[in-house]
């Protein structure tokens, strides 16, 4: 929809944007960001207003963004709205909170909450919803989710009927982080089904190496990384359908699909012979914090580590993270080659007002746009909106990350502990696997899960 | 634009306007209070002095234990009323049930044995010449938090495995290595685990002990200890009979504020396990409850049980405090 150019209304921006631009991207890169020159470049070449002229004149207006965001994450946030707001004259107040989660719901309910609030949970979006503050979207996001996204997403902000929020940004989880060198010197393939996953793993095993490295402590949400493989597990032996009916409790957690998957994930978490490389026995596991256990990796401990996208984070600066450095990831495969369910999580953009100014700037962020703009713009950044080019995502596991997401065989879901309510997705989930991977069977671990559904 | 405060001038402008509320305020009272005089006056002028506390008591502590208390007898969403049912469950649910089996661990164990060892080294260093050396060194874990504490000793109890190059992070496990034995998972096993966790608490608390006795140690009379020496009692009679009399009180106002304290333990379960490997205790699981699993009503009851178990103790602690200050 952003396709048209009509009589563009540059001339009298273009001088104040160039400007601001430079002035920006160079403030960009003194804050000590480290994507070099990428801020420069795309401020500096967003001067096209022409997408932006339907917004109309905005001048004098502000609208206020509330998120979880914060640094260094929401530079390239807050440059990705400059070409809007130097094109409208709208103001963006951006607030970035790290107890943003527990904070809106606080402001919600008091009455003062913000414009616009970036959300990263389904859940929390229906808590938000039942508060009676938050505005449905405006048709134009409706139709730029329907355009841009994939059916899957616009369902998890229909909340009866109504549709909330457009998906902002996105995170792949189906992930298994490896070594590229190690592959190659012994002549490892990346396996494209689940059966070739667990021939690789067996001929790993074989050499006497423990091919996973696996770790689960995260303070007191731990577990959540078992809850993950549940789900990888539960849409490939189950199937995405079962997997939604699952989710939303259609069908009991406990039954035969839920137990055939933990099953599955325990012929890799609680196999001796697979894990946990360089960390001890299985119930190591539960006390190796996440973001340690794929490090093993390159130390050489093992081999294989489920893992989402942010993981890339993780590894220091001199490691490169690429098909041909030191450690990459791949697609965690599907029962067959054709078959691509893709686990993720990712934001949705939720409003608590309708002025003009407010709907304009939701329908931006909603836009291939500003896709774009902020794929170029960031490094650790993708998302689902199928206007985004590939080629604007700049480092490799973005790229990798954003081909999964905008493969045309690729089945997105939504991480099901984030939809489930707050007894089962962020506590009995958690704490039942946790015992789980100390020792406790699957049919108690299920039954305990079942038990703790609210009725 | 108490909310939205962003920047460094606007925080300051912000606690600038508070400080200057508070001045009000006070001017207000103090100008109120000063038009009264005489006898009859100043019961006026302190009731005028303490109605700024109780109005803050009643707005931040008394309403809102009354509406737990309230909100305990409600379901998860706060919808139903479901009389004592969360307070069953409390009683009843496995999960529950160890949760109250390690906070009675925990408050056996810490006030007495952090006790033990204060009184013991107060009255081992005491008048050594060594003396305030030995003392600031056990009083220095009390002066950081129960946070850092959790991450330093969670360090003690690092677990590598015994494989390869892999070498060990946790001291605890290194020793084990050395003596020749196989490294463990010290805060995976169950009830270990929990006996650990006791082991900071204590180790913090010991510090507060031991200063507390140590000056009540000195405040024995010298004559008393004159006279006994005369008499020839030996060091265990001299314990005995005036030492552990003299500080009596002290020590009974030392077991119940460590016990106080000890109940209401959070940072350390919360730091080191998460409440996980059955380590939760009352005060974790309440948070926990009321947060994560997003169930208010049994959050709220859990809340009251740690309430309603401090009373008592706080009761004995003020009792035992107001006698040994008549002395």
């Amino acid at each position: 929809m952003f396709g048209q150019p009509t009589s563009p209304r540059i001339r009298a921006a273009l001088a104040g944007t160039l400007s601001a631009g430079l002035v920006f991207g160079l403030a960009a890169c003194g804050g000590g960001s480290d994507d070099d020159s990428a801020g420069t470049d795309a401020s500096a070449s967003a001067i096209d207003c022409a997408p932006y002229t339907k917004f109309g004149d905005l001048k004098g207006k502000t609208v206020t963004i509330y998120t979880g965001i914060v640094t260094p994450e929401d530079t390239p946030h807050i440059e990705s709205y400059k070409p809007f707001e130097n094109c409208t004259g709208a103001t963006i107040k951006y607030e970035g909170d790290k107890s943003f989660e527990t904070q809106i719901l606080v402001r919600a309910r008091a009455g003062n909450p913000p414009d616009l609030a970036i959300v990263p949970q389904p859940g929390l979006v229906k808590q938000l919803v039942t508060t009676g503050k938050a505005v449905a979207a405006p048709q134009e996001v409706s139709d730029n989710v329907d355009k841009f996204w994939d059916k899957a997403w616009k369902s998890y902000t229909t909340i009866d009927g109504k549709f909330y929020g457009a998906p902002l940004g996105a995170s792949v989880k189906s992930l298994v982080w490896y070594s590229p060198t190690e592959f190659k010197d012994n002549g490892y393939t990346v396996p494209t089904t689940l059966d070739e996953l667990k021939a690789l793993s067996d001929k790993i095993a074989g050499t006497g190496k423990k091919p996973w490295c696996a770790g689960i402590a995260s303070g007191d949400a731990t577990g959540w990384p078992v809850t993950d493989w549940v789900e990888d597990f539960m849409l490939r032996t189950a199937g995405p359908e079962k997997y939604d009916e699952w989710v939303s409790h259609k069908i009991p957690f406990n039954g035969p699909e839920a137990t055939a998957a933990l099953d599955a994930v325990g012929g890799y978490l609680k196999n001796d012979a697979y894990v946990n490389g360089g960390l001890g026995d299985i119930k190591s596991i539960a006390t190796t914090t996440f973001q340690d256990a794929g490090l093993q990796i390159i130390d050489g401990n093992c081999s294989l580590h489920r893992q989402a996208s942010f993981y890339a984070a993780n590894f220091d600066k001199d490691t490169k993270v690429a098909a041909d450095g030191d450690v990459f990831a791949f697609y965690l495969p599907g029962p067959d080659a054709n078959t691509k369910p893709v686990l993720g999580a990712g934001e949705f953009v939720v409003a608590f007002a309708d002025r003009p100014e407010v709907k304009a700037f939701q329908t931006y962020l909603s836009s291939d746009v500003w896709a774009n703009t902020k794929a170029k713009l960031s490094s650790g950044w993708v998302t689902a909106n199928k206007g985004l080019d590939p080629n604007n995502l700049t480092n490799p596991i973005d790229k990798l990350a954003g081909t999964i997401l905008l493969d045309p065989k690729a089945t997105f879901r939504f991480d099901g502990s984030d939809q489930m309510p707050a007894a089962v997705g962020s506590d009995a989930f958690w704490k039942q696997s946790t015992a789980w991977i100390t020792g406790q069977d699957t049919a108690t671990t299920l039954n305990n899960i079942e038990k703790a559904w609210p009725k | 634009m108490f909310n939205t405060a962003s920047t460094t001038p606007e925080k300051i402008l912000q606690m600038l306007s508070a400080l200057l509320l508070f001045a009000a305020v006070m001017g207000i009272i103090l100008f109120i209070a000063g038009r009264f005089g005489g006898k009859k006056g100043d019961r006026v002028v302190a009731y005028l002095y303490l109605l700024p506390v109780l109005l803050l008591l009643a707005v931040g502590l008394v309403y809102p234990g009354l509406r737990t208390i309230y909100q305990s007898f409600f379901d998860a969403a706060g919808d139903a009323f479901i009389g004592f049912d969360n307070y069953g469950t409390i009683f009843t649910d496995a999960d529950q049930l160890t949760v109250l089996r390690n906070t009675v661990f925990w408050v056996v164990l810490t006030p007495f044995v952090a006790t033990a060892i204060g009184l013991v080294y107060a009255i081992l260093v005491d008048k050594s010449r060594f003396e305030s050396f030995a003392k600031t060194l056990i009083f220095l874990p009390m002066s950081i938090s129960f946070v850092a504490a959790s991450v330093i000793w969670k360090f003690m109890y690092e677990y590598r495995p015994d494989q390869g190059t892999v070498k060990q992070i946790g001291l605890i496990n290194q020793v084990i290595v050395w003596l020749g034995g196989k490294p463990i998972q010290l805060l995976i096993e169950s009830p270990l685990n929990t006996f650990l966790l006791i082991v900071v608490m204590i180790w913090i608390q010991a510090g507060f002990a031991m200063t507390i006795l140590s000056a009540a140690i000195k405040a024995i009379p010298d004559d008393i200890i004159e006279a006994a020496r005369l008499d020839g009692v030996n060091a265990w009679s001299m314990f005995r009979k005036i030492t552990l009399p003299s500080v009596q009180p002290t020590v009974v106002v030392v077991l119940t504020t460590i016990g106080i304290g000890t109940l209401k333990v959070f940072d350390i379960v919360r730091t080191m396990t998460g409440g996980n490997f059955e380590t939760s205790v009352v005060a974790n699981e309440f948070y926990r409850q009321t947060f994560n699993a997003d169930n208010q009503g049994l959050g709220a009851a859990l809340a009251t049980l740690l309430f309603l178990l401090v009373i008592p103790i706080v009761w004995y602690n003020i009792r035992s405090l107001r006698q040994s200050e008549a002395r």
